[in-house]
């Protein structure tokens, strides 16, 4: 539903399919509903310079984050027609092959879910103050950057 | 005037600190960055945006708010 408070969409950790399953199923009660879309961000293991990467640990300037997703969740409700829309994004580690990043929307039709879904997205990977620290299997690290 | 800067992913590695007070009589991003540069050398060939009041300003920007972030690129997603 359309709220206007910011919420909190950081979670400690990978976030897990069953909390995906159940995000999905808290919407069986919705029955304008006709169309869900889903983007799952999971993180890569990325080899640079022979070095396979492990893990991503995310850190966030949580308070000016939490205002763009804010920012990004109201400007999409103004743009597509969306019943709800969640997002959900990692801080700490989370190991490759998990998800980081959950963002959930749905609409009476589906058209406005597949525009609505990369809108989101791609603000958010632009948008937000959000920093990966890509840990290789030897422990070493570098600072990843969003293409 | 006391400013607080934060300092985030490959900056906060850079300065070995996640924030720290400044003592600043300018006006100007800019004039508070060669303030930081004195201190942190390294930071002046690093790439990063500075916000101010959780939105990125440009280096010209008068300084309105007593906290500044130093922000490197994102990797959200």
């Amino acid at each position: 539903m359309k709220d206007k408070k910011p919420k909190n969409v950081f979670k400690e950790g990978a976030i897990s399919s069953e909390f995906i399953a159940t995000s999905i199923e808290k919407h069986q009660s919705k029955t304008s509903i006709g169309a869900h879309n889903i983007f799952l961000g999971q993180v890569r293991a990325d080899t640079i310079d022979n070095k396979t990467v492990s893990a991503i640990e995310y850190t966030a300037y949580e308070e000016m984050a939490i205002a763009k997703f804010h920012e990004i969740r109201e400007a999409a409700f103004n743009k597509f027609d969306l019943n709800c829309m969640h997002i959900y994004h990692s801080l700490g580690k989370v190991n490759v092959g998990e998800i980081c990043m959950f963002v959930f929307v749905s609409s009476p039709r589906r058209k406005e879910v597949f525009k609505a879904i990369e809108y989101i997205v791609e603000e958010i990977k632009a948008n937000v103050p959000v920093f990966g620290k890509e840990i290789f299997e030897d422990e070493t690290h570098q600072w990843k950057v969003n293409s | 005037m006391q400013l607080t800067i934060k300092y985030f992913g490959l900056i906060a590695e850079i300065t070995k600190r996640n924030k720290e007070q400044f003592e600043f009589s300018g006006t100007l991003i800019n004039e508070f960055l060669e303030t930081v540069y004195l201190k942190y050398p390294k930071l002046k060939e690093t790439h990063f945006q500075v916000a101010q009041n959780n939105e990125i300003v440009s280096k010209e920007t008068i300084i309105t708010q007593t906290e500044i972030a130093l922000l490197p690129p994102f990797a959200g997603g």
